[in-house]
């Protein structure tokens, strides 16, 4: 088989042969001259309304208010509802009117054009490998090995300054790493003695205000810094790396459901337990609680955690436990941590467990 | 019967120009052409030649809609500001007053309510998005349906499949932008995938954000990957994928007149372009439309990002949608070796199975050129029917990917159905795998009887609906040949020939070099041809003809075709001579 053989293309026209192209059949307007006027008028009708949208839409423009009219209409502001239908109408009917156009007016033979093969003439491809292999061979780079793998070796090597270039996008997670600033994927700013405090007003609370099956979203009392609490102003990046990983829940059950951890007895008062909000999946907050089971849900991909049992994982795509941070109360009956969690919070990493 | 063709409109047979008086195009044409030399070029490729259908319209609407893209994302650019900086909200949406967020989140809530003709471009550019993906994804499944991708397309199809990677990566970029609570989610998640990665995970997502989550680098630098990167990237590709067009012509159905070695249909002058221009402003007006009605991410709604705040159904664009579910339902294994963690509920469903869904789809075209040994150019397209295999393979993708996808809204499923996300959950687990594997039986034996009826209507003719009564009693159902464009469309269609291994062992019983392959090539040729149907030959029709005549006298009774009026007096016209359907 030869190579020119084989990029025939297949021939399909049997048992029954190419009828050929049907013949052209006129259009109401190639030959009644009152039809071609009337699409004549359709088509510039078509552009005229979509002048008039474009008059629309700068009339809309400066006379509909935004701002706080933003859902008058249908739930949207009427400026928006009024420029996109307008804008829609000027550019509809342009598109409808070029295309009207096109169906009764324009010639309508269809023509027959004959392909080519996608492969070049044989006489061109060998004139191509011919100037191809004179210019490698004039080049030398054949016959000089050591100039071509040198220019190779220093081609890779370009890579490095490439690669390198990018080095400075951030720091690595051994460089930040601090557990006094709680910096660090296996850190937090928990530390032990802080208080828990509600994570929107930042309020301390007291283990003994907590009904059973309340569920309260919190936070590290060193996210609202006072004169009062002493802690160090924190904002911006820090605050939000901060809370990306300091978010916890607490909850009040009964103190018998609980089924307290290895060597984690003394890390609940009185019903109330602790454990990270972060997701350990892929890191979404978690919060949709069912008091009677105990029972925490991720809305992101459904990976349930059973709250009385350690927060083990009962069902959904999460391997790990939730971190479960030890709660023990201070002088005047607030909750405070005894530590920060023992265990990097949140998603897997692959050297989470050397650290 | 003669025809007045002097009003005729002008024919494209029209006699060449002449250059008899330079008229005003000439004279700008002749400037243009002495200093760029586009005549040459442009002679060929004016009347370039384009075949009609209307599932060749839908690739224009994606690349109608990434002009949308381009347009109204460059409006946006001049209020958005990509940064991270915190600032307390003074614009005029009440609820949100006084709220500290970020520069993005205020300057996108300033492009919705302080902007006029703003909240318009950002829900058209929403929505042209969601046209671009989707309709890049139903462009790829006609590709494939109809062997478009067959030689000399190949390279073309694996364009648009890096296309669809690069539109989806820029839709992820683009809705995470406003830094809005539920794309500060989707990031979030994201940043969990890059730490799954075996090894270098944290170091990557360090890197991406510039520290520990979520630093303020993140925005940034989507937006640079947002609005520079991809679409430059984009743009070269679209161009390389229409140049390509042009270079092969496009493919055509068969039918009467049209060949593998032509092309049939309107010029580009002036019937295309005005068609194709046309419709770009279609695609236009109607995302403005979209736009100017209906309501998509409606980021107000959502409140700033916080690290610490989720919303109940949060989800992310559709198209991201199916590796989603397939995180959803994976179930949470991880493992410990030698003291490193492995997320393989993390990488299988992101890191594994859309990388190797995407290999699997640019693949497809070659492992089917492999199996079938068919070297040959492909310009006419084949019936999905006429391809079983191939259909089948493409519906059982399509099976896994609606499932996977379904999979993603199993929070939103359970609620709307009062039904408990734990059984839809374990129900998809299964599914995944059975249902593809039913969709591709099902798809194939369907395809088979399809083609066996394409058979029966060549050989017996259609089914009129006439019901014959005999001398005898009997009914049979009077049946009529095909028009003869029909029957030539109907077999315009290759014979598929089952790849065969000959001289395995050479006369001394040594196995030939590499005849293992070969013979696994042949028996997945045998599994791909071997049920299909094959179009009658010249002599099956000829004998089915010969039957049929004799039928006919047999069933004498009419000697005309039957229009079903014979009897009720509602013929409106006579059938003596006229044929009855263009069937």
């Amino acid at each position: 088989m030869t190579d020119s053989h084989d990029h025939t293309p297949a021939v399909v026209e049997e048992p029954i042969a190419n009828p050929g192209l049907p013949a052209h059949q006129w259009r109401p307007t190639d030959l009644d001259e009152r039809a071609a006027k009337r699409a004549e008028r359709q088509v510039a009708g078509f552009f005229g309304l979509s002048m008039v949208c474009a008059i629309l839409f700068v009339v809309a423009y400066f006379t509909l208010e935004i701002g706080d009219n933003f859902d008058t209409f249908i739930g949207l502001g009427a400026s928006t509802v009024a420029l996109g239908l307008a804008l829609g109408g000027a550019l509809l009917f342009i598109g409808i009117g070029i295309i009207q156009w096109a169906r009764k007016l324009m010639g309508d033979h269809e023509i027959s054009e004959l392909r080519h093969p996608a492969a070049s003439s044989d006489a061109d491809r060998e004139a191509t490998l011919e100037a191809l292999s004179l210019g490698i061979e004039e080049s030398g780079i054949g016959r000089r090995p050591l100039v071509r793998n040198t220019l190779l070796g220093a081609m890779g090597m370009m890579g490095l300054p490439a690669v390198v270039l990018l080095r400075d996008l951030g720091p690595t997670n051994a460089q930040v790493a601090d557990a006094e600033k709680g910096t660090g994927l296996q850190h937090t700013i928990w530390k032990k003695g802080m208080r828990v405090v509600r994570d929107v007003v930042g309020t301390p609370i007291k283990a003994s205000e907590l009904e059973i099956g309340d569920l309260v979203n919190a936070a590290p009392e060193a996210l609202f810094p006072t004169e009062a609490n002493g802690y160090p102003e924190i904002e911006g990046v820090e605050l939000q790396v901060q809370k990306a990983k300091g978010a916890i829940i607490i909850v009040k059950m009964e103190p018998d459901e609980i089924k307290a951890g290895e060597g984690r007895d003394n890390w609940t008062v009185d019903g109330v337990i602790c454990y990270s909000k972060i997701c350990t999946h892929v890191g979404c907050p978690i919060s949709l609680y069912e008091r009677t089971t105990h029972h925490v849900l991720c809305p992101c991909h459904q990976s349930t955690f059973d709250l009385a049992d350690s927060a083990k994982v009962i069902f959904g795509p999460a391997h790990r436990p939730l971190p479960q941070l030890p709660l023990a109360v201070d002088e005047e009956g607030y909750l405070i941590a005894q530590a920060d969690f023992n265990e990097p919070i949140g998603a897997s990493y692959w050297e989470r467990e050397k650290q | 019967m003669s025809l007045d063709t002097s009003k005729v409109a002008n024919s494209n047979r029209a006699t060449a120009a002449t250059p008899a008086k330079p008229s005003k195009l000439g004279g700008v044409a002749g400037w243009a052409d002495e200093r760029l030399g586009l005549a040459t070029m442009a002679k060929k490729n004016l009347r370039k030649v384009f075949p009609d259908h209307w599932s060749f319209m839908l690739g224009e609407i994606a690349l109608w809609s990434f002009v949308v893209l381009l347009l109204s994302g460059v409006f946006l650019t001049l209020w958005f500001n990509p940064s991270m900086g915190e600032v307390h909200y003074e614009g005029s949406y009440d609820q949100l007053r006084g709220i500290e967020m970020s520069e993005a989140m205020a300057s996108t809530l300033n492009i919705s309510f302080d902007v006029r003709g703003g909240l318009l471009m950002r829900q058209m550019h929403h929505w042209a998005a969601m046209l671009f993906i989707a309709a890049m994804m139903v462009h790829l499944l006609r590709v494939a349906f109809t062997g478009a991708f067959r030689k000399p397309r190949e390279v073309n199809w694996v364009i648009g499949c890096v296309l669809l990677l690069l539109g989806t990566l820029e839709g992820f970029t683009g809705y995470s932008l406003p830094d809005d609570l539920l794309s500060g989610t989707g990031v979030r998640a994201a940043d969990g995938f890059l730490k799954a990665t075996p090894v270098v995970g944290s170091y990557m997502s360090f890197f991406l954000f510039g520290g520990e989550f979520p630093g303020d680098a993140i925005i940034p630098r989507l937006y640079i990957i947002h609005v520079l990167l991809i679409p430059g990237l984009l743009l070269g590709l679209i161009a390389a994928h229409m140049l390509l067009l042009v270079y092969h012509k496009h493919t055509q159905w068969a039918g009467p007149g049209r060949t593998e070695e032509n092309v049939v249909g309107f010029p580009m002058l002036p019937v295309y372009a005005a068609k194709a221009g046309g419709f770009f402003f279609i695609v236009f007006g109607v995302s403005a439309i979209m736009g100017g009605l209906l309501t998509i991410n409606p980021v107000w709604k959502f409140g700033p990002y916080d690290p610490t705040k989720v919303t109940a159904g949060s989800q992310p664009d559709w198209y991201m949608g199916w590796p989603d579910g397939l995180l959803r339902i994976m179930p949470g294994w991880e493992s410990v070796l030698f003291g490193y963690t492995i997320s393989w509920n993390v990488m299988i469903p992101i890191l594994i199975v859309p990388p190797l869904m995407l290999m699997v789809l640019i693949m497809l075209p070659f492992i089917e050129a492999w199996i079938t040994g068919d070297k040959r150019e492909h310009h006419l397209l084949q019936r999905p029917r006429n391809a079983p295999t191939r259909t089948a393979v493409m519906v059982s993708l399509m099976t896994f990917y609606g499932l996977a996808w379904a999979a993603g809204g199993n929070d939103i499923i359970a609620i709307k159905l009062n039904a408990s996300i734990n059984q839809i959950t374990y129900f998809m687990r299964v599914a995944v795998f059975v249902g593809p594997a039913i969709a591709f039986f099902v798809t194939r034996r369907w395809c088979i009887s399809l083609q066996r009826h394409d058979n029966e209507k060549l050989l017996h003719g259609y089914e009129t609906g006439v019901i014959m009564r005999s001398t005898e009693g009997g009914y049979t159902e009077r049946h009529l040949p095909i028009s003869e464009a029909s029957a030539y469309t109907l077999t315009a269609r290759e014979r598929d020939e089952i790849y065969t291994v000959d001289g395995d062992t050479d006369a001394n019983g040594v196995v030939a070099p590499g005849s293992r392959v070969q013979a696994v090539r042949a028996s997945l040729s045998q599994k791909m041809f071997g049920h299909n149907v094959q179009k009658p030959t010249a002599e099956e029709l000829e004998e089915a003809h010969h039957h049929a005549e004799h039928e006919h006298v047999l069933e004498a009774g009419l000697d005309h075709p039957a229009d079903g009026h014979q009897f009720d007096g509602h013929s409106d016209h006579t059938v003596e001579d006229a044929p009855l359907r263009g069937h």
